[in-house]
């Protein structure tokens, strides 16, 4: 018997992810586009920069997250921009998953995306400064996961509240914006304590409140999800 | 507002039931205390002009509006607040393909069937191709397919999950004359696997051949609703053109 049963949340939710992380692989639209901005910003940010008025240490975490905002920005417009071409949006909607499922596998394709951005940008950044993070080059790995997260969780909820709207691609920054704004503080924090050859100890509060912020957001974001698709 | 048919056989299960439906947009009533049952086996064919509201009532009974007042209900129970699996006994042919057109045939197919938590994905997937006649393209992006190809497909996603009730809106449109042949076919072949249809569209000699009911439909509210059997198809196709026209009017 092939009958029908409803799959889990965590199923559907991968099912959907692994879905729009094949369209991004084949169309690398998003992710290139992202990418280009991430290089051109740290490009530009670097020729504007007087190396005898600031050290590289200071500039450098706020070029960084700075970047990874904008950049995370121009992709996360795509996760509910591309179920609403053909209006596949509806065949989501008409099938027996939760909405919770949905929204979880959207944020988790955006956030493969956006590490993958991140994961490019944080060595460019490296380079372009001359930076010596040693071993605080892992940590910082983590704090940028942990700020994708965050970022992620807002994005896309926002992305999924403004695509039907005429100005989607203006609106999304204007509102996820002021909410990447306690996700971006804790992470330029905590690497530029990193810079400074600063002790674990002297970190994890900012990694602290990234990651309260990152379940606040994350645990809103889920909850708020089903009425934003809801007629 | 239309009461369900007395001419039908009491024992066929009522897939679908509209109460005094009503859904309104701003002031305006896009659909007004609209009352159906659909049962197993049949098909109503909606015809009205443009703006009449049928669009409207397919995405109600699809469950992607709420009601402004009034039920959807499916197989008895409520189709909004209902139980989740519930969304899932409906299938829907759009105007708009729904399908994901970098992405394959196949991989269209597979991805609506775990959608829908099917257990033999595969079988189910291989089974929906074959009575499309979609084998040879199973492997095909679908946006490298005519419009009439990618109909098919269409179709095949709405129907992989063997829903209760498949709605479609427009299926006709962009098919050449074999295309909307093997449409009416498989349609035809749905209604006798015990699927309710209803069936939104301006081709009235394809929709009467199909449909076991057909309804006409004006600013929201069905005018007029009678077993095709009773139905002379040219009287109707006139009688419905003089009520577009006066409409219109």
């Amino acid at each position: 018997m092939n009958q029908p049963r409803t799959a889990s949340t965590l199923s559907v939710a991968l099912l959907i992810a692994r879905k729009d992380l094949a369209i991004e692989y084949r169309t690398r639209s998003a992710f290139f586009a992202s990418l280009v901005f991430s290089l051109l910003g740290v490009s530009i940010f670097y020729m504007v920069w007087d190396p005898t008025a600031v050290r590289p240490i200071d500039i450098a975490p706020g070029v960084l997250w700075t970047i990874f905002a904008f950049a995370g920005l121009l992709g996360l417009h795509r996760a509910f921009g591309l179920e609403l071409q053909t209006r596949a949006m509806d065949g989501l909607l008409m099938a027996p998953v939760a909405r919770e499922a949905i929204f979880l596998g959207k944020a988790l394709s955006n956030l493969v995306y956006v590490t993958s951005v991140l994961a490019i940008t944080i060595p460019a950044v490296v380079l372009f400064y001359n930076l010596e993070f040693g071993s605080g080059l892992l940590i910082l790995g983590g704090i940028g996961v942990l700020a994708a997260i965050g970022l992620v969780s807002v994005g896309t909820l926002f992305s999924s509240m403004t695509v039907h709207t005429r100005f989607a691609e203006l609106l999304l920054p204007m509102l996820a914006l002021p909410f990447f704004i306690p996700v971006v503080v804790p992470a330029a924090q905590a690497s530029a304590k990193l810079l400074v050859g600063g002790a674990l100890s002297t970190v994890l509060p900012w990694i602290q409140l990234l990651v309260a912020f990152d379940i606040m957001f994350g645990v809103a974001c889920v909850l708020v999800f089903p009425f934003t698709i809801e007629d | 507002m239309t009461s369900p048919d007395p001419n039908r056989p009491p024992g066929a299960t009522p897939v679908c039931e509209t109460v005094d439906l009503v859904r309104r947009f701003g002031r305006r009533r896009a659909v007004n205390g609209v009352q159906l049952t659909i049962r197993a086996g049949e098909c109503l064919a909606l015809f009205g002009p443009n703006g009449a509201g049928k669009t409207t009532l397919l995405r109600l009974l699809a469950g992607l509006l709420r009601p402004t007042s009034g039920e959807v209900r499916l197989l008895g129970r409520p189709l909004r607040g209902g139980a989740v699996a519930d969304r899932g006994r409906v299938g829907l042919i759009s105007h708009q393909s729904m399908l994901y057109d970098v992405l394959t045939v196949r991989e269209n197919i597979v991805f609506a069937a775990r959608l829908h938590g099917l257990a033999d994905v595969d079988g189910a997937t291989d089974a929906t191709l074959a009575r499309l006649g979609l084998e040879g393209r199973a492997l095909s992006p679908v946006r490298a397919l005519s419009r009439g190809w990618q109909q098919r497909v269409s179709i095949a996603r709405a129907i992989v999950h063997g829903p209760s009730l498949v709605l479609l809106d427009e299926p006709y449109t962009g098919l050449d004359v074999a295309g909307a042949r093997a449409l009416t076919a498989l349609l035809l072949a749905l209604r006798e696997d015990g699927a309710a249809l209803a069936l939104v569209t301006h081709a009235v000699d394809e929709g009467l051949a199909l449909a076991t009911h057909a309804a006409v439909m004006l600013d929201g509210t069905i005018r007029r609703i009678a077993p095709t059997a009773d139905v002379d198809a040219q009287l109707f196709a006139e009688e419905y053109r003089a009520m577009a026209m006066e409409s219109v009017a």
